[in-house]
């Protein structure tokens, strides 16, 4: 066999050279002693997208294995293109969330486009038909030069991709802080529908077996992405442009429908489409689950721009491509398919059982202007575990943050006027109204979206699950979560307290919690403090997902989120899928009957601010003595709720979270526009404010019908969770006992224009 | 009553229109691929919503040049009932079976939200009755009819205005976001001369159904039937 050579105009290899791409000395070394000899051009290309934080997770798979992946529902975990629970009947949800962070901080629109469609792409490549997507987004301060572009940008280039291909963007999430002003996170979730049976997996199984590339031409686009993702920002990131990938979502939805079609047919053995370091990921992990090789014909690389080398075409994140492996002989149906849909398709290598990635181009030939004839060398020749299995893995330091005066108890000075107060918190960027986005977003195509954003605390979803037996209907309820400022205050109990709110409010739309997935965004890893916020967070989140019955299946981390040495609040964002039994015990969380009692679920608050909208506004920064939460307490409270529901005794349930207890009233009130009188839960030694502003988890407004007051306390005396009447639905004002008086209309108007400083 | 649905590439609105007319409806109801020279034998067209052919060069300009656009043509030219909602309307008026054109919304952005509609003419999907006001839900960033003076003068004089944007409590939008996307004389939708091609922009079969908490697109779908003599 001959040694991999560099093509014309490549340089040898060097350790200066792998550093440019993001390889330290040491992996340099590892790299040389491995081999017995020093990589092609090519070779360290490979390596070093594959050995990036990004396809590695070198500084993260010590701590993800920590996580609970396992329950009699899950159908497929983690280490696959996404996640799947099942939803019975022989059906599963699959889903995944992505983050597409630092792609989206350079060209916000591009960037957040194909961050949706990358999600999409890993979930139909599972087999399953895309039902509805959701996004959490981050940005800097409200006021920050950048935001307004950043925001809109961001916004416009979800909605270009999802409203194109056809898939609802039915929810999400939003929150500024100034830790995302030089580092904005966008993270994109996806959730579609396939019988279990028939889930595709993206294996290169079976010797000898064709591998088609399917879809849109390879370019130059994204070289090197991966790498760029696993690296800080600094001053020179307006030179990663060519790094930003371009998106075709028209492209995107042929190739939808002609993968759903293809596989309909069996005659594909893998399948996986190219996303982060595109072919070469591709190809090679799923060379590495079947325990296979690959050899690749770069000759054949259908491309769009000439003088391509293998370096470029090894690495580019050009969107919209599939690679699949076609069972021998099936090939023409795969072309036929791809022909009905104009789709470009070429076989362009094949399994071997070397078990070795192996990649031959030749110098001089380019078949986008017919140059040369092909003639190939050598180029790669990879053991597929020197890339995968045999990554680097490292247990890196960490050193706990030291205590420091921000983590004290402090409730700020109590306002003059508590009604002006709300009606001001409720319009600030953090809490009022998100409709200027999702208005941007189509949530509705597909008939199937029964309960649409601002309507309830997660986005319910109907889904026609069809077989032989006909097209059943089906329930699912979606939400994401997280709010960095408590994970910053107690890693440990923010973290567990992302997982709580995203199954406390699939749980508040009368659905159970079937699995989550998650994102995790923290800064750099070999920072030890920030590296103990990534330990301390996953610790917290498999105590939560544990306790809540929440097993993680699906998940993708992003580390190095820094400007300039500065860190994001850590944000391990988590996405939860559940299901209602029966769409009748679906919840809105508005008020919705004059007259109905309103009550509090859970232990009332104790008036701990800390990490609280309240008081980041009020002082300026992330401060406070955390929150905490107690997971036992809120595995009840979701329980009691769940059967609430399900025995069709509430009217409405929202949970308090961000902006505390008399925000969550507030947005009880305005979305039926009903007012109501209520006192505050008991609490005699905190003052008014904090009790009204506390963000304290693990509690729930409800409004019932009066007739239902007997039943609803005895559930909740079943399940030990602290049941008090506050008061009634009533008028057009909310009143708070002794604290304030304010009309609804002035909370609506306030809360509608929330963005508008922003955007307008 | 048959109905094709027709399916262009980067239709995306297909399964809706399909759900609404066969499975709320009870229509006997396929779709029609675009590669395919014929609608069969179908009572009733739809072309529904999506981003035909990615909209590249304009909303619903290349769809007008699909194998199946000649008998749409051929149906609609004998009279049959043609619906083009959303991408449909913009195609409709690209084929040129309907007058105007549908241009960026005047705020730039897509919008989706629900909306109110004035009936202004009976027809063959509108039996409802002139004057009905209907709350449809709105998904598009090229909604914007525009049409010139004299295009306008002539739909008023021919009875071609389908639907009008109007206030919640049916009142003219007056310049007010109740008109979503800054259509010429508030119109949401019209018909052509013979009334039995219509184009709009809301989607009546994304409101069919009580789960969805909205029904009333399914008034525009009954009327079809009874025009068709089905019940």
């Amino acid at each position: 066999m001959s040694r991999p050579a560099n093509f014309p105009g490549e340089p040898d290899s060097s350790p200066e050279i792998a550093r440019e791409f993001g390889l330290a000395q040491h992996e340099w070394d590892r790299i040389l002693s491995t081999l017995s000899r020093a990589p092609s051009y090519a070779e360290l290309g490979v390596i070093s997208v594959m050995w990036s934080e990004h396809c590695s997770y070198k500084s993260s798979r010590v701590h993800l294995a920590r996580l609970p992946t396992t329950g009699p529902q899950v159908v497929q975990g983690p280490g696959e293109n996404a996640g799947a629970v099942d939803i019975g009947d022989g059906f599963c949800a699959v889903f995944k969330m992505e983050s597409h962070n630092h792609p989206s901080y350079i060209e916000p629109y591009q960037g957040a486009a194909t961050g949706v469609g990358g999600i999409l792409r890993d979930v139909f490549t599972m087999g399953a038909r895309p039902v509805a997507s959701l996004n959490s987004l981050r940005f800097g301060r409200p006021e920050h030069p950048k935001t307004p572009h950043l925001l809109k940008g961001v916004v416009a280039g979800i909605g270009g991709y999802g409203n194109c291909i056809g898939v609802p963007t039915v929810g999400g999430e939003v929150q500024f802080d100034a830790s995302y002003d030089g580092n904005i996170l966008v993270n994109a979730f996806t959730v579609g529908i396939a019988k279990t049976d028939d889930l595709f997996f993206g294996v290169a199984e079976g010797v000898g077996n064709p591998i088609i590339y399917v879809g849109a031409k390879t370019g130059r686009d994204g070289i090197h992405g991966a790498t760029m993702a696993s690296a800080e920002f600094g001053e020179e990131t307006d030179s990663k442009l060519p790094t930003v990938q371009v998106g075709d979502p028209f492209m995107e939805k042929l190739l939808l429908e002609a993968c759903l079609e293809i596989f309909a047919t069996d005659c594909l053995s893998g399948v996986q489409d190219m996303g982060a370091a595109g072919l070469t990921s591709s190809s090679v992990e799923m060379a590495d689950r079947a325990g296979n090789g690959i050899e690749l014909d770069l000759d054949a690389i259908p491309r769009r721009t000439k003088a391509l080398s293998p370096y470029e075409m090894l690495l580019s994140e050009s969107q919209e491509r599939m690679l699949m492996v076609a069972k021998e002989g099936r090939e023409q149906e795969v072309f036929e398919l791809c022909a009905k849909w104009d789709l470009d398709a070429s076989i362009v290598g094949r399994v071997t059982d070397t078990g070795r990635f192996v990649c031959k181009a030749t110098p001089g030939y380019d078949p986008f202007d017919g140059t040369g004839k092909p003639d190939p060398i050598v180029v790669v020749d990879l053991p597929v575990d020197l890339l995968t299995n045999a990554a680097p893995k490292y247990d890196r330091p960490q050193q706990e943050r030291a205590e420091t005066a921000s983590l004290v108890s402090m409730a700020g000075d109590a306002p003059d006027d508590l009604g002006d107060e709300l009606v001001r918190l409720i319009g600030s960027p953090n809490i009022g109204s998100r409709s200027w986005i999702w208005r941007q977003y189509d949530h509705i195509v597909r008939d199937g979206t029964v309960i649409r954003p601002g309507e309830g605390d997660a986005a319910v979803i109907r889904v026609f699950c069809d077989d032989a037996d006909g097209t059943r209907e089906k329930f699912l309820a979606i939400s994401a979560d997280c709010n960095g400022r408590h994970v910053e205050l107690d890693p440990f109990a923010g973290a567990a307290m992302a997982v709580a709110e995203c199954t406390r409010n699939v749980v508040c739309v009368g659905a159970k919690p079937l699995g989550l997935t998650d994102c995790l965004n923290f800064g750099n890893p070999e920072v030890p403090e920030q590296m103990w916020r990534f330990a301390r967070a996953i610790d917290g989140l498999a105590a939560a997902c544990t306790a809540l019955d929440a097993p993680v299946v699906s998940g993708n981390v992003s580390l190095y989120n820094e400007t300039d040495g500065k860190a994001i609040l850590p944000t391990p964002t988590v996405a939860v899928v559940g299901q209602l039994e029966d769409p009748e015990h679906r919840l809105g969380l508005g008020f919705s009957n004059e007259g109905d009692l309103i009550a509090h679920l859970g232990r009332p608050s104790r008036g701990v601010l800390g990490g609280s909208e309240w008081l980041v506004q009020r002082t300026g920064s992330v401060t406070g003595a955390p929150v905490g939460i107690d997971l036992d307490a809120e595995a009840a409270l979701q329980r009691a709720v769940l059967d609430l529901a399900r025995a069709k005794l509430l009217s409405s349930a929202h949970d308090v979270s961000d902006g505390g207890f008399a925000v969550c009233l507030a947005e009880a009130c305005i979305a039926h526009r009903h007012g109501a009188k209520v006192s505050l839960p008991s609490n005699e030694d905190a003052p008014a404010h904090a009790l009204m502003f506390s963000e304290e988890p693990s509690r729930i407004i409800v409004s019932l019908s009066p007739g239902h007051l007997g039943e609803v306390e005895e559930i909740c005396q079943r399940h030990g969770v602290p049941f008090e009447k506050l008061g009634i639905v009533t008028g057009q004002s909310l009143v708070i006992e002794g604290v304030c008086d304010v009309s609804i209309a002035a909370l609506e108007k306030s809360h509608s224009t929330a963005l508008d400083a922003i955007v307008s | 009553m048959k109905v094709a649905v027709v399916q262009f590439p980067g239709s995306n609105a297909d399964w809706d229109a399909l759900h609404a007319v066969r499975d709320v409806l009870g229509a006997d109801a396929w779709y029609a691929f675009h590669k395919e020279h014929s609608v069969g034998d179908a009572d009733a067209v739809v072309i529904p919503g999506g981003f035909s052919y990615g909209d590249y060069l304009r909303a619903g300009a290349i769809a007008g040049f699909s194998p199946i656009v000649s008998s749409i043509r051929e149906f609609a030219g004998r009279g049959g009932p043609v619906l083009g909602i959303c991408n449909g309307f913009q195609i409709l008026t690209e084929m040129g079976l309907l007058p105007g054109a549908l241009t960026r919304n005047a705020h730039l952005r897509f919008e989706c939200r629900d909306i109110h509609l004035r009936v202004e003419t009976e027809g063959p999907f509108t039996d409802m009755g002139k004057g009905t006001i209907l709350r449809l839900p709105i998904a598009h960033a090229d909604g914007r009819y525009h049409t010139t003076e004299d295009g306008l003068a002539e739909l008023e004089r021919n009875d071609q205005v389908a639907f009008r944007y109007t206030t919640p409590t049916g009142d003219p939008p007056n310049g007010s976001d109740a008109n979503p996307n800054g259509s010429v004389s508030d119109i949401a939708g019209v018909y052509n001369r013979e009334k039995n091609v219509l184009g709009m922009m809301p989607h009546p079969e994304r409101a069919s159904e009580g789960i969805l908490g909205n029904e009333q697109g399914l008034t525009l779908f009954t009327s079809l039937r009874r025009h068709l003599g089905f019940e």
